[in-house]
């Protein structure tokens, strides 16, 4: 006689206690399995929609970056060159540079092989009082665009303004009534108005434009010029002021360039813009998937303890059942000379094969039950993704080991079962 | 088994209290016999008087608070619980009112029960011929509820005689049996006597003392008439 003929001829007799310790084990694992995978899941998910986000803000990025680059390409941008002496702070204040540098700069840029700017407009400005009309106008002296040597000619962006002709801002021409075609004596020198501008709604309302050699003779700086505009500036990459700077420098060392405002900068801006709030978007993302992932944890951290403690109080409840039942029988075992150690190996190898077939069974609900609810509850996660198989063999090892555990202190009360108590009272 | 001049067992100045919600209760007083190998002894008296406690003390399961016990010259309470209980499965044997069959074994499996004890080899032989020799050998497979009152006390006696121990201990053998089976029991316990085994039989019936070879008389804890005397002599005294 095997004890394990007793204990499984035991289970056949007492199949619905059995069946309910397995039952509760099956469960148990079965909670403990969803658990796991519903945070998994969850966790997978999050990372999965992270990444495509990340992915695709990547791509967005790059396509903005890419349209950005053309229509940079094909708009260009504007720097202006001023004396390396000049006060910025002065330029951002009055409009203008109050030093000056030689015409023949421009001339000198023109003449090399500087492949990042287009056109190239010297001009020498400052803001005067009109005698003749008391009125502060500014007066810029240009001469049309310095031709670049080494380029197929362009078409020039501004024309030049001929000699002995003005061209006058809306303001002034509005309020003086002056028009094309009119003479008007500037500091004492006769001139015809060339042309007259519509409004612009900026300072060039009150400017005056004048031929380059006319005003630095007028304003006795003669070869002088205070600003040199270039335009349509084409760059490959995003850091265009850098490069157009690096290129400069090498031949006009005695200056400085600052970049004016421009629609591709706007758009560069609002691309950077874009980024930054994309970048937000996925680190809030993240950091709501971070906060859910832990709020999963703090859940599970209780659930899986309250479930737990419930098959494990369970399966000793039924544990105390049976042994109350074979009170009788651990009497007469221990009186024909069975040992302790065996009374007890008896109930724990039954709760340990509870634990076992619990085990089992609960793996295989969980298996069967997942392709159906794996939509609803799990995100639609592969099973596999969620429990790896050391977790299917570490549940199948633990359940039993729970269940010896739980049956531990039923099945010492039977080992210790005093048989003369036993016997003496029935 | 052992020769019929062999003491089977041996008590002296035997003491068990209780205590009770009543108060202390001398269960066993000074109770002192001694039982031959060969010796079929009936244990008898009134509800009460400690027949039962006094059964146990002597199949070692019952520690006395005074006296001493031996069975085969050996005391089993000087041994530590666990040696206690195999020095029961080899030496003694027991049989119950209720016969105490375990409900989800078969005939043969209850009989295989003992083996448990710590038996090496497989007693299925030995349980096989005692269940032919008590005429249930056609019944091995049947579980107890499927078998008669006197069958299952056979099933008993047959558990109680696997491992051929020096002495049998049996507590109202017969106390459920008809006069027929009862007739049975004690047969065969007087066979296991007769074949140098010792019995110590707790009864109320009167038979039962008949079929003993002597009796012992205990009444309020206490040994009366004598230590031992022949069944029948109380009764013509």
């Amino acid at each position: 006689m095997k004890l394990s003929r007793l204990v499984t001829r035991e289970i056949f007799h007492r199949k619905m206690n059995f069946f309910l310790t397995l039952a509760g084990v099956s469960l148990a694992v079965t909670c403990v399995l969803a658990t796991l995978a519903a945070m998994r899941s969850y966790d997978l998910n999050s990372d999965k929609i992270i990444a495509k986000m990340e992915a695709d803000t990547q791509a967005q990025m790059k396509k903005l970056e890419d349209d950005i680059r053309k229509t940079m390409k094909g708009l260009g941008f504007n720097i202006y060159i001023f004396p390396k002496d000049q006060d910025m702070s002065e330029v951002y204040d009055q409009g203008y540079a109050s030093k000056t540098m030689p015409e023949e700069y421009a001339t000198t840029l023109a003449n090399s092989k500087i492949v990042t700017v287009n056109h190239l407009l010297p001009s020498l400005t400052q803001k005067l009082e009109w005698p003749e009309k008391k009125r502060t106008v500014i007066l810029i002296g240009v001469r049309g665009e310095v031709p670049l040597a080494h380029r197929d000619p362009k078409s020039p962006l501004i024309d030049p303004v001929k000699k002995g002709e003005l061209v006058i801002g809306y303001e002034l021409h509005r309020s003086l009534e002056i028009k094309a075609g009119d003479e008007v004596t500037f500091k004492g020198k006769k001139f015809k108005v060339g042309k007259t501008h519509p409004e612009r709604g900026t300072k060039d309302d009150i400017t005056i434009w004048m031929n380059l050699t006319e005003c630095q003779e007028l304003l006795g700086k003669i070869g002088r010029i205070n600003a040199i505009q270039a335009l349509e500036c084409n760059c490959a990459t995003l850091d265009r002021l850098g490069e157009i700077r690096a290129e400069l420098m090498q031949i006009l060392p005695d200056t400085q360039i600052t970049e004016t405002g421009s629609t591709a900068l706007a758009r560069a801006e609002s691309r950077n813009k874009a980024k930054e709030t994309a970048k937000k978007q996925i680190a809030a993302a993240k950091a709501n998937r971070v906060q859910m992932s832990k709020e999963r944890e703090k859940f599970a951290g209780i659930l899986l303890p309250i479930v737990l403690l419930f098959a494990m109080v369970w399966i000793a409840m039924l544990a105390l059942m049976n042994v109350r039942e074979r009170v009788t029988e651990i009497g007469v075992l221990r009186a024909i000379g069975v040992s302790a150690g065996i009374i007890l190996s008896a109930f724990l190898s039954r709760a340990v094969l509870a634990g076992l077939l619990g085990a089992i069974a609960g793996v295989v609900d969980f298996a069967l039950i997942y392709p159906f609810v794996k939509e609803r509850f799990f995100q639609g996660v592969a099973m596999s993704e969620v429990v790896s198989g050391s977790e299917w063999i570490v549940a199948l090892l633990a359940a039993p080991i729970l269940a010896a555990v739980s049956a531990w202190l039923p099945s010492l009360m039977a080992a210790q079962k005093d048989p003369a108590d036993v016997l003496r009272h029935d | 088994m052992t020769d019929s001049t062999q003491i089977a067992v041996k008590a002296e100045g035997l003491h068990k209290r209780f205590v009770t919600s009543e108060g202390e209760v001398h269960a066993v007083n000074d109770v002192s016999f001694e039982v031959k190998a060969g010796d079929f002894v009936a244990l008898h008296g009134p509800s009460g008087c400690g027949k039962s406690t006094l059964l146990l003390m002597t199949g070692a399961l019952l520690s006395p608070d005074e006296g001493l016990l031996e069975i085969a010259g050996e005391n089993p309470y000087a041994l530590k619980a666990e040696g206690r209980a195999a020095f029961r499965g080899e030496h003694v044997g027991f049989v119950f009112q209720q016969f105490h069959l375990i409900p989800y074994l078969d005939v043969l499996d209850n009989v295989l029960i003992g083996e448990l004890a710590g038996e090496k080899v497989s007693l299925e032989d030995r349980a096989r011929e005692l269940l032919d020799k008590f005429n249930i050998g056609h019944r091995l497979h049947h579980v107890p509820s499927k078998l008669s009152i006197g069958e299952q006390q056979r099933v008993a006696l047959a558990r109680a005689l696997l491992r051929e121990p020096e002495l049998i201990l049996a507590d109202e053998p017969t106390g459920n049996l008809d006069p027929e089976n009862s007739e049975i029991i004690l047969q065969h316990l007087a066979d296991f006597a007769d074949d140098g085994g010792a019995v110590i039989m707790v009864t109320h019936d009167d038979r039962a003392r008949a079929a003993a070879k002597t009796s012992m008389h205990l009444d309020g804890g206490r040994m009366q008439g004598g230590d031992q005397e022949k069944p029948g002599e109380q009764e013509s005294a």
